[in-house]
């Protein structure tokens, strides 16, 4: 069989990369710069047997999502900020019922309204800590085209595995980007679908099996009836209020990803054994650090780049690592420092932090990257 | 010994005592709910009810169907996904006025227009009961509640005619002072396809009822009884011998194709395009 | 032939700037067997006004989205040229349609006439740009003949095909002969 090569924006690798992964679900609400991937899987979805519903707001949009998939679809929702905000409500719903969905933020520039048509980087925080109470998130940052398609892929994979929404954290710059990438076959990459329960109908416990990950859990009208809810709840799923088994609900939701960490976290490295300068940046401004680092290389510097793919939960270890052995972290963002505070917290070691910040709506460039490097290096 | 005929469809073992005040009119409709379902014979695996936050919304944990208790105003909207995901699934929404018609208003409206196969079970008490007696938007003009202390000054929706406007294929009321005609009602709508909506009037006396002094649980019952017109008999009465009764009976009631089935009609046409 | 190509496709909205950088973009890229990247204007810029494409087509991995130093670029609209032509390189090819663009501040700038071909000889004035994209690859040698023709036909709407083959023709013939 020939190769399958498309020219492809980021948000439609996203779209395919979803249909891939056996998404057969899809609620939403139209938002630039998001806008592509609901046209995508409006057109497909319904070729593959699957549906799609364009809701009356975001809330309504993830409400269907998590609806469906409680009735075991494979769903997703797809917003940028203005949107996102509106679904803060209900992503803490899909992690206290542990309902498992796809939620992708294609960033643009705010606060409100701000810049539909620009980029941005500026929902870190909001994708970590955009909901009341305590609960982990876990939010991957594709870089390209075909990281766009590979990380939809792997974030159904980790919702359906965990249990729990996962947030693709794309930005503008990647999802209107058009590159080529070759379309992998069946079967080429592993997709996880949770098993089913096996038990007696009786004897079913909607969370009740020891860990939380990797397990079996049953669908609404599947056969073994079940409750839902938000409230706090005991195993079965019903609203408690008793101090045991509230404390046990909030051990099973953090435990899930922390104890977890080594399978989240994804860190893509570049020229890094040898490096004293290293550049920490994500998602579009790192196409920016790419290009960057091996510019300040080509000057003789010894510069590196550290790439999260997976942001949430923070990559605090390897970034610590890399903290300990290099004399200046430049940090490089599409925003005031939301990435920044997060490697200053991480930084104990007395390494120098320097920012390299764009919020004009443009992306950073090389040469911006590149004299921060040299200033580094003096 | 015999059981009640409700009790096999109920959680008893898992989670009884109810969160309902003596004297709420909320376990009346459960009671017609479940009763609509046996007589209909709907097997319960398929069953799936779905609710918002609010008095009302408990039921859920009561009734022994697929159970999904949801955020404030959102039920309908999980549900349409559920029955759109799948659609041989019976799908009940339990909510309440405030959930409804306030924060969940526009999910109301829009699952109406959009025919949405659902049958929605609107508990009317004219308050927020659970959060201790603020006005919502069926509290009637110049009543009080905790957060209108002086009476509100707000005009309330018509949920019946709200949800028929929208594009509701059944709309109908009933109270729990005549738990079989709700019943009937119920059974009906459950019958009916597309967006069907009951509104089942419901008293609260611990609350609205304290807040109004419209007097004890029984006195409120009394009030429902000698203030019910059946929508035949309203339609030979002048309006003025109308003025603050309870009308109700099936308003609106049209046979109409329900959402789920357009969306399948749509899949067949993108697959033949394939 | 160099390593890499910047350019940038610009006129007014509605010309089909970005379909033409899509178009090349995929020729080079699908077809050609090149790196490549495109981004465009979005929004209102890309309703009215001067709007435009980009493509980055190299033989290594690129990494930096957008173009900085421009080595070609086609202006359809003197606004276009305005707005656009700032940051060329100085050995750039510039190429502008020769009914909208009247002024030129540079040497050397190409002027054909995409526009007035299209309306006259195919009778559709928006497939100016698919005249404009064949004279770019006769003119800079950017993509393949055999590449375009093959993205143009799997990106064009059904029943336009007869309206393309001609247009790319008077393209090529227009290139052909800037080139001489």
């Amino acid at each position: 069989m020939s190769k399958d090569i498309r020219l492809l924006q980021g948000n439609e690798s996203c779209s395919l990369g979803a249909i891939y992964a056996g998404c057969n679900f899809f609620g939403g609400y139209p938002i630039t710069p998001s806008t592509e991937i609901a046209e995508e899987m409006a057109l497909m979805l319904p070729r593959e047997g699957g549906r799609f519903i364009q809701m009356e707001d975001e809330i309504a949009g993830i409400a269907t999502v998590l609806g469906a998939a409680a009735a075991g679809a494979k769903a997703m929702t797809a917003t940028s900020g203005p949107g996102f905000s509106l679904m803060m409500e209900l992503l803490g719903y899909g992690c206290m019922a542990e309902i498992p969905c796809v939620i992708v933020n294609v960033q643009r520039g705010g606060p409100s309204t701000g810049l539909p048509t620009k980029g941005a980087q500026a929902d870190v925080m909001q994708a970590r800590w955009g909901t009341h109470g305590d609960h982990p998130t876990i939010a991957l940052c594709p870089s390209s085209v075909e990281e766009s398609f590979k990380l939809t892929v792997r974030a159904f994979n980790l919702a359906e595995k965990f249990r729990m929404p996962v947030i693709l954290l794309l930005d503008e710059f990647i999802g209107h980007m058009r590159e080529k990438m070759e379309i992998p076959g069946p079967g080429e990459m592993e997709i996880y679908n949770h098993p089913q329960p096996t038990c007696q109908p009786a004897a079913y416990l909607h969370y009740g099996d020891g860990s939380s990950v990797g397990g079996a859990y049953a669908s609404l009208g599947s056969g073994y009836r079940f409750n839902i809810t938000g409230l706090t709840h005991d195993q079965h799923g019903f609203p408690t209020g008793r101090a045991d088994e509230i404390q046990w609900k909030m051990d099973r939701l953090r435990a899930k990803v922390e104890d977890h960490l080594a399978e989240l976290i994804e860190v893509d490295q570049e020229f890094m054994d040898d490096a004293e300068i290293a550049v920490f940046s994500y998602g579009g401004a790192a196409r920016t650090a790419q290009q960057a680092v091996r510019e300040a290389r080509a000057k003789g510097i010894k510069a590196g780049l550290v790439r999260p793919i997976t942001l949430w939960p923070f990559p605090n270890q390897a970034l610590a690592e890399v903290l300990r052995k290099v004399k200046t972290m430049i940090v490089a963002e599409i925003s005031q420092g939301q990435l920044l505070g997060e490697v200053q917290r991480v930084n104990q070691f007395h390494t120098k932090v320097v920012p390299v910040q764009r919020y004009d709506g443009e992306m950073l460039t090389p040469t911006e990257v590149v004299n921060a490097i040299v200033e580094a290096a003096k | 010994m015999r059981m009640h005929p409700s009790y096999e469809m109920l959680r008893p073992g898992k989670k009884f005592p109810h969160v309902w005040c003596p004297g709420c009119g909320h376990g009346i409709v459960q009671g017609a709910i479940i009763r609509a379902v046996q007589k209909l014979g709907l097997p319960r695996d398929e069953m799936v009810m779905v609710s918002g936050i609010g008095c009302s919304s408990r039921m859920p944990v009561y009734v022994d169907f697929n159970s999904l208790h949801t955020a404030h105003g959102r039920a309908i909207a999980f549900a349409t996904g559920v029955k759109l995901h799948n659609p041989k699934l019976h799908v009940i929404v339990i909510t309440g006025d405030g959930d409804a018609l306030a924060i969940g208003g526009n999910h109301f409206i829009h699952a109406a227009r959009r025919n949405a196969d659902l049958t929605v079970i609107l508990m009317n008490n004219n308050i927020y009961g659970m959060t201790g007696g603020q006005y919502s938007p069926t509290t009637p003009i110049g009543k009080r509640a905790s957060t209108a202390p002086y009476g509100t000054a707000e005009r309330d929706f018509d949920p019946c005619a709200l949800a028929q406007a929208a594009g509701a294929a059944f709309t109908a009321r009933g109270v729990v002072y005549n738990a079989v005609e709700l019943e009937k009602l119920i059974e009906t709508a459950l019958t009916r396809k597309g967006f069907s909506l009951v509104e089942a009037i419901s008293p609260c006396p611990t609350l609205y009822g304290r807040l109004n002094k419209e007097g004890s649980a029984v006195k409120m019952l009394q009030w429902q009884k000698a203030n019910t017109v059946n929508v035949k008999a309203a339609e030979k009465l002048p309006p003025d011998q109308l003025n603050g009764k309870i009308i109700t009976g099936v308003f609106h009631d049209v046979e109409t194709i329900p959402y789920t089935q357009i969306y399948n009609q749509i899949i067949q046409r993108a697959q033949a395009s394939k | 032939m160099k390593e890499r190509y910047e350019i940038r496709l610009s006129g007014s909205g509605g010309q089909g700037m970005i379909t033409a950088g899509i178009i090349l973009a995929e020729a080079a890229g699908v077809y050609d067997g090149k790196n490549v990247i495109q981004s465009q204007s979005y929004g209102p810029e890309a309703r009215g006004g001067a709007s435009k494409a980009e493509v980055i087509i190299s033989d290594k991995e690129i990494f930096y989205p957008k173009a900085t130093a421009i080595d070609i670029l086609l202006a359809m609209t003197q606004e276009a040229w305005g707005k656009y032509s700032g940051d060329l390189k100085p050995d750039a090819v510039a190429i502008v349609d020769s009914w909208y663009v009247k002024e030129v501040d540079r040497p050397g700038v190409i002027s054909l006439p995409f526009s007035q071909k299209a309306r006259e000889e195919v009778g559709l004035e928006i497939i100016a740009n698919v005249i404009a994209l064949a004279a770019i690859s006769q003119i800079t040698g950017v993509v393949s003949p055999e590449s375009l023709e093959k993205s143009l036909m799997s990106r064009i709407p059904k029943g336009t095909e007869e309206k393309n083959r001609k247009a790319r023709e008077i393209g090529f013939a227009l290139g052909r002969e800037a080139r001489k």
